[in-house]
């Protein structure tokens, strides 16, 4: 396990360092995105008002109030990111999305994409939302805010983390890999518990 | 009765519930401190001193742990001797609970079955849950509050074992459902049991097992053996923090149980998350409220 601090942009480079099971901080610009955004982006055929080529984006979970201008966070937590599997390889391929953040993982076309693109999927600390919302410095903008709470979010971040390399570019994919060992132990769990 | 002011039961509801969301329990802080010691996996590890991090923000900032403030839960235990009015005592639940939203303010997480038309208030039609309970020689009204998040609750399943299917069906079931909740419950939470029953009431005893305070063995020497048992057999899976791998799966085990009908065997699963919430608020007669946990 190797721990990285890095800086938005990410290059390809960057992300095809990273394994399975590596601790990523990073400091920059974070976009945070949900189910409703995404369908704005690929069913409905919005293109996004700025560019996302290599940055991070986050299933978002975000509780924010607006006075005058300006957004103000209230807490911005995560959101489970299996549902949004099938929206992850166009970011990547269209959009150059370097790294998907959220809880709970995504599929095996998704984590093609990433092989394919140099892109990674980082977890990060589910029910932490005090600490997420403590490391946002700033919600610099809201994009399409007719969907907020599902809109398109540009916060400015720092030491963001800890996250947890969960798919890699190079293949790996740790919750598949903590099942199937955990399937290899069954038979010695369940004969210990008499239910062989 | 006439003299009782019901705005003290309202009042109560209201910081019950912000209190569970932003205070922790000692003993799940205590649970979570001792997994970290316990876990030899440097990667699990840094996740527990990110939960540590945001239950110290939460601490400091007076502020939400989890941004899922979840539906809210009331158990009550009312005194023998409390002078109550049911009813009345069930619209400032929901009251408080609604005003606890709006007020503190936090994210709203009830919504319309059908619309799905958020009103932002944590309450509608059915809610907020409420389960009654009575107890002799009391005079007081005990509430316990717990704000119960979707990530967890999702996971909950339940079963119609026959006797045939004996023991061994109940503990595998148990073993299985957690397996197959992987990360989605924000491990390690705590996994509670419900065993017997109806299949209305096996659920209600589970949720009522989360709500123990974090390793309060049952007072069934039997039932203890079979909460240690399972508790081992988790932990061994591998499945560790956040479903990302480690020595520390789940924080306790807790079965509650009830007899059931000679036919039947049902064993139900509700899951807990890592930061188990939950707020007491003990009422006297005379109005003075005491929180806990």
């Amino acid at each position: 396990m190797a721990t990285y601090h890095l800086q938005t942009p990410f290059s390809e480079q960057d992300m095809r360092q990273l394994k399975i099971g590596d601790i990523v901080f990073f400091d920059g610009t974070l976009f945070g995105i949900r189910d409703l955004t995404q369908i704005y982006i690929f069913d409905q055929n919005h293109e996004p008002p700025v560019s996302l080529a290599g940055f991070p984006i986050i299933h978002t979970a975000p509780s924010l109030r607006k006075v005058g201008d300006k957004w103000e966070k209230i807490c911005v937590g995560t959101t489970t990111s299996t549902r949004m599997d099938r929206f992850t390889p166009p970011l990547i391929e269209k959009y150059g999305v370097r790294a998907v953040i959220g809880k709970g993982g995504q599929y095996q076309q998704s984590l093609d994409a990433m092989q394919k693109f140099g892109g990674v999927y980082l977890a990060i600390v589910g029910g932490a939302a005090s600490l997420e919302t403590e490391l946002i410095e700033e919600v610099e903008e809201v994009f399409w805010e007719h969907l907020h709470p599902e809109a398109l979010y540009k916060f400015r971040v720092k030491d963001f983390g800890p996250l947890t390399v969960a798919m890699d570019s190079h293949g790996g994919h740790r919750y598949f890999e903590v099942k199937a060992e955990a399937e290899r132990r069954l038979p010695e769990i369940y004969q210990k518990l008499g239910v062989a | 009765m006439v003299d009782f002011d019901y705005n003290i039961v309202e009042e109560a509801a209201k910081q019950t519930y912000i209190k569970a969301l932003t205070d922790l329990p000692p003993d799940v802080r205590q649970a979570l401190h001792r997994a970290y010691e316990r876990e030899s996996q440097p990667a699990a590890k840094e996740i527990f001193q990110a939960m540590f991090k945001a239950i110290e923000i939460a601490d400091n900032k007076k502020t939400l742990v989890c941004q899922d403030t979840g539906l809210p839960i009331y158990i009550m235990k009312v005194g023998g001797d409390f002078p109550w009015n049911g009813a009345e005592i069930k619209k400032r639940l929901v009251e408080g609970a609604s005003r606890a939203t709006l007020e503190f303010p936090f994210r709203g997480s009830s919504t319309h079955i059908l619309t799905r038309i958020n009103p932002q208030n944590s309450v509608g039609h059915g809610l907020p849950v409420i389960y009654w309970d009575f107890v002799e020689g009391s005079d007081t009204l005990e509430m316990l509050m717990i704000p119960k998040g979707s990530g967890s609750e999702n996971m909950s399943t339940m079963k119609m074992f026959i006797p045939a299917d004996g023991k061994a069906a109940l503990k595998k079931f148990v073993l299985d459902a957690y397996i197959a909740s992987g990360s989605n419950p924000c491990p390690p939470g705590i996994i509670g049991v419900g065993i017997g029953g109806t299949a209305d009431l096996v659920m209600r005893l589970a949720k009522e097992a989360i709500a123990r305070p974090v390793g309060q063995r049952s007072e069934d020497p039997e039932i203890a053996e079979m909460e240690v048992e399972l508790e081992e057999a988790i932990n061994a899976t591998g499945i560790g923090p956040m479903g990302l791998g480690g020595d520390i799966s789940t924080l306790a085990v807790h079965i509650e149980w009830a007899y059931t009908h000679i036919t039947q065997n049902p064993v139900a699963v509700n899951t807990q998350c890592w930061p188990a919430r939950r707020a007491r608020a003990t009422i006297h007669p005379d109005g003075k409220v005491e929180y806990g946990f």
